[in-house]
């Protein structure tokens, strides 16, 4: 199939970005929409006469499995974080789901946490930040009791993998009107909150993700649900609603802990 | 020749590694505050030793080149982790773990590196588990099990079809806690492209900033490698689309010898190949041989009509089918070892049985299962990979066989490393799937995450703290150095050479060009002809890359053609040191089918007397040829067999 592709082309983050017009002939529909990118930037390298200008140069764009674990691509597609495809990443995106001589809009994730770097490539650390202030479980290698001393229920162990499966891509963020990283936080809480080995910790990590969520300029939930819709793992927004409640029950115990230190 | 001494402590195979445990150095919690150690690799090797050594209290700067440590390449394995709990009472064993791996791995793996590894295995269930990591449980609570290739128990651990995913988020969880803490430092979008080697030790690396394009210098007293595989020599594999030789293959050439290149694992289990736009494979996991049939048309004439699509899998009768694992390996059926399924595979497809419009795939069939277990048990151990095959190829395969066909997957080949995981250069250690050492010539299914944990959680803390306890004198090597000066300028002609090549064509274009030489000729099957004439070719090539490759953009910027570019001129190098490896080891073993050596019904033919050894290659200079070492492997705890799977 031949497209026409308007693709946001920007040279790195201080300089202004554009909408650039390319088009593509011969796309075979088994490619997938990453491998139909390769085959543009082929065509750019071929007809670029030694022009370092970006707009005819390779599209920077972020991928690396290719099988859509890793969490590497994202690309706004017509409107859409993933593409018109529901429950895939990107890079899982296959072709014949376009027609002959459509065109394809295809933007970087906008949010203000997730400056750009490049064309379509944003950088996402501040997700990293949010993992370092409590998406862990304070264990040391080495001390671990053995790994059936604890029975743990099948529901809660499959509802724990179910928030799990969360591959950080951001797309939540991208779709949410107000740049919100609910859904990956409440992912990630919820994953421990359902297993015992999270609970010691629960009340410090539900509070210091939250904090640092705010911090890096995340914005508010305010329960539109856009990012279940737009989440490649369908990641529940129960998940949400798990988080809330552990975050209330953490304000709880400060507000207790508050009253017996002030007591005495 | 080198004397390699692999420093396997003495006394019986199972006081091995708590003797060397009570009696290694130690360094004082003091002193490893003095210490840099530099991490090159987060994924489930790099990561579980930069968060133990954080731990610690080494000073940890931990490398990748993804924008974060979560998406290294383990992240996409599938099918689960081996442990030798037993939690199955089906009779296993640590020893039977360590039989299992090294009889799968045909008999070319070091025993006491085997050993320790089925030894620690039961400890990374327990580390993991206390991570938070939801394994896949059984109504009563605990822990299940499924079954992998060239294994008669149930030793596998799993969460769904995202194994690798659960394993590596814990590690990257632990990683993220010492980042907090200030012990960890992250360098993530940094690609090392040189090793800094200063009075014969490793001191420190040369990376670029993949987004400034700047040549960074980094110091410290021990180098870790742990970048993972290096199937991309392929082209086409099931390994990301980064994965890259580039900091083994620097390593090498300053010294650290190379183990076994030739050996490359080829999943017997992966989606076929859909045109020339495709840029990599998916594997589909080899847990689906537990409950799927593999199969091909008994009859030529029903696997043409395939081929045409004149009719469908589902028409073929039962007895019209052949089950050919079941038929040939009786006692493991479909769960032989991937060397073995992946070669009966290429054997029915060479023979015309194939299917698929290329002729180059066989079924994988749910058809018993679904009918046994129902559909809901099969969407709850495999939806994700159901639903990863719908989304490529647009079949579903609840109703339809998948189709698949043998990919390169996983290279047991790699640097060569001591008991202590250190290179041939002092302080510079490998670990993980770049490493040689655990697999032998080919592994088993579920192996690798163990691998990968167990050298980093287990194993290196404790081996670099014996090599740093001698270097407490060594101090701080600043990076204006001379050995730091030289080797960033290596770097910096490098880059600059190849940005003003300036030619016709693209990097992919020869990357392809490579893959096709190295699988038809160092690929599923190998012979002297083959492999004199590809080494010929990759010479050839390589020449034309270096005149005629055309790369883009600007070097002090985000410019991915030149990252790429990088990658591919390292590869024709240890393509054709794979090759020359190939040729040389006359003997048919694991993944390494030589079809000069063979039994009368096609399995592999070792040759004991000649070829017990592990080849260590030693880079002798640009376009010289690598001169061979020679490990001898003893086997003094189990009888050299040849691989029986009937
Ligand atoms: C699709 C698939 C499924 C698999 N399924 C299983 C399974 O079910 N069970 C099993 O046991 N094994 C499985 N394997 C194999 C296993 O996943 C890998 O062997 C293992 O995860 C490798 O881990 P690693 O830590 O050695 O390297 P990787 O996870 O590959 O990590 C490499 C790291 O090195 C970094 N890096 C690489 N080069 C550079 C450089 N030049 N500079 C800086 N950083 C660099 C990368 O950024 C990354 O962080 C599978 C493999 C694949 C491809
Ligand atoms: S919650 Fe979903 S959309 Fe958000 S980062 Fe995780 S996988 Fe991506
Ligand atoms: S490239 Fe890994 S999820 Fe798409």
């Amino acid at each position: 199939m031949n497209l026409t592709l308007k693709i946001w082309r920007q040279k790195n983050a201080k300089t202004k970005g554009k909408f650039v017009t390319y088009k593509i002939k011969n796309v075979s529909e088994d490619s997938s929409f990453l491998e139909m990118l390769d085959q543009l930037n082929e065509q750019l390298i071929s007809e670029n006469q030694d022009s370092v200008a970006f707009d005819k140069c390779p599209v920077a764009f972020d991928h690396d499995c290719r099988e859509g674990i890793c969490g590497m691509c994202g690309l706004y597609i017509n409107g859409r974080p993933h593409g018109p495809d529901l429950g895939i990443t990107t890079c899982q995106l296959h072709m014949r789901k376009f027609k002959d001589g459509d065109t394809i809009v295809i933007e970087p994730w906008r949010a203000k946490p997730f400056p750009l770097i490049k064309d379509l490539v944003v950088d996402r650390s501040s997700f990293d930040k949010i993992i370092q202030a409590g998406g862990f479980v304070s264990i040391n290698t080495g001390s671990a009791q053995d790994a059936n001393a604890i029975l743990i229920s099948k529901k809660n162990a499959d509802l724990s993998m179910d928030a799990a499966a969360c591959i950080g891509c951001g797309a939540c963020v991208a779709t949410c009107k107000n740049a919100s990283a609910m859904l990956f936080v409440a992912a990630k809480v919820s994953q421990f909150a359902l297993l015992p080995q999270g609970k010691v910790e629960a009340v410090e990590r539900v509070k210091n993700m939250i904090s640092t969520m705010d911090e890096l300029g995340f914005g508010n939930c305010t329960n539109t649900y856009a990012c279940e819709v737009e989440c490649p793992k369908l990641i529940s927004v129960t998940n949400i609603a798990r988080l809330n409640r552990e975050f209330i029950h953490a304000k709880v115990i400060a507000e207790k802990e508050r009253q017996i230190s002030g007591g005495f | 020749m080198t004397k390699l001494d692999a420093k396997i402590p003495e006394g019986p195979l199972h006081n091995k590694w708590s003797f060397y445990k009570s009696n290694c150095n130690l360094v004082s919690p003091a002193n490893k505050k003095k210490f840099d150690i530099i991490v090159v690799g987060t994924g489930l090797a790099g990561a579980s030793a930069a968060a133990s050594l954080g731990e610690l209290g080494y000073n940890v700067k931990a490398f990748c080149y993804q924008d974060s440590p979560r998406r290294a390449h383990s992240i996409a394995a599938q099918g689960g982790i081996n442990a030798a709990k037993n939690y199955q009472n089906d009779g296993d064993s640590v020893y039977r773990l360590f039989y299992d791996t090294i009889k799968g791995g045909d008999y070319r793996a070091r025993e006491g590196n085997v050993y320790r590894l089925a030894e620690v295995s039961n400890s990374i269930i327990d580390q993991c588990v206390a991570q938070g990591i939801p394994f896949a449980r059984d109504y009563g609570g605990l822990l299940d099990n499924r079954s992998f290739g060239g294994a008669q128990v149930s030793r596998t651990f799993y969460a769904r079809g995202q194994t690798g995913q659960q394993l590596l988020l814990g590690a990257y969880s632990s990683l993220s806690r010492q980042v907090a803490k200030g012990t960890v430092k992250l360098y993530p979008r940094q690609e090392m492209l040189n090793l800094v080697v200063a009075d014969g030790k490793a001191r420190g690396i040369i990376t670029r900033n993949l987004i400034t394009g700047e040549i960074e210098k980094h110091s410290a007293h021990a180098v870790i490698l742990a970048t993972g595989g290096y199937g991309n020599v392929f082209f086409l594999s099931t390994n990301a689309m980064g994965s890259n030789t580039s900091a083994i293959w620097q390593a090498y050439k300053k010294g650290a010898f190379f183990g076994n290149p030739c050996f490359t694992q080829i999943h017997p289990t992966c989606i076929p190949v859909h045109g020339e736009q495709q840029s990599k494979l998916t594997l589909m996991s080899e847990s689906l041989r537990n409950d799927g049939r593999i199969w091909v048309p008994k009859n030529k004439e029903d696997a043409d009509k395939l081929k045409n699509k004149t009719i469908t899998a589902n028409s073929i009768k039962e007895e019209d089918r052949d089950y050919y694992l079941e038929r040939r390996y009786p006692a493991f059926g479909n769960l032989v070892p991937r060397d073995v399924a992946s070669r009966a595979a290429k054997e029915r497809c060479d023979a015309g049985f194939g299917v698929n419009n290329t002729g180059l795939a066989v079924y994988l069939d749910f058809e018993n299962s679904l009918k046994k277990l129902g559909k809901h048990v099969i969407e709850e151990r495999y939806g994700n990979l159901f639903q990863m095959y719908e989304k490529i190829v647009d079949v579903n395969p609840y109703e339809n066989p998948m189709m698949i066909y043998p990919a390169v997957h996983y290279t047991m080949g790699g640097l060569w490393v001591d008991y202590n995981l250190m290179t041939t250069i002092p302080g510079c250690f490998s670990m993980g799937e770049c490493n040689f050492s655990d697999h032998g010539a080919n592994r088993l299914g579920a192996s690798a995450l163990m691998q990968g944990l167990a050298d980093g959680y287990f194993v290196l803390p404790y081996t670099l703290g014996e090599y740093l306890s001698k270097e407490l004198k060594t101090p701080k090597l600043s990076t204006d150095n001379n050995s730091f000066v030289e080797s960033e300028k290596e770097v910096k002609t490098r880059i600059e050479k190849l940005m003003s090549i300036k030619g016709k064509h693209t990097v992919d274009h020869f990357h392809k060009l490579l893959g096709k030489i190295m699988w038809e000729n160092c690929g599923m099957g190998r012979n002297e002809a083959g492999l004199v004439k590809g080494i010929e070719l990759i010479k050839e090539l390589k020449k034309e890359f270096w005149k005629d490759v055309k790369i883009t953009g600007e070097t002090t910027e985000f410019n991915t053609e030149l990252e790429k570019a990088d990658r591919l001129a390292n590869y024709f190098e240890l393509g054709e040191l794979m090759m020359t490896d190939a040729l040389n080891r006359k003997e048919s073993c694991g993944g390494h089918f030589r079809e000069e050596y063979q039994t009368q019904e096609g399995e592999a033919l070792r040759d004991d007397e000649n070829f017990t050894h592990v080849a260590a290659w030693e880079f002798s200079g640009e376009d010289k040829t690598a001169i061979l070492n020679k490990e001898n492997l003893e086997f003094k705890d189990i009888d050299l067999k040849q691989r029986n799977y009937k």
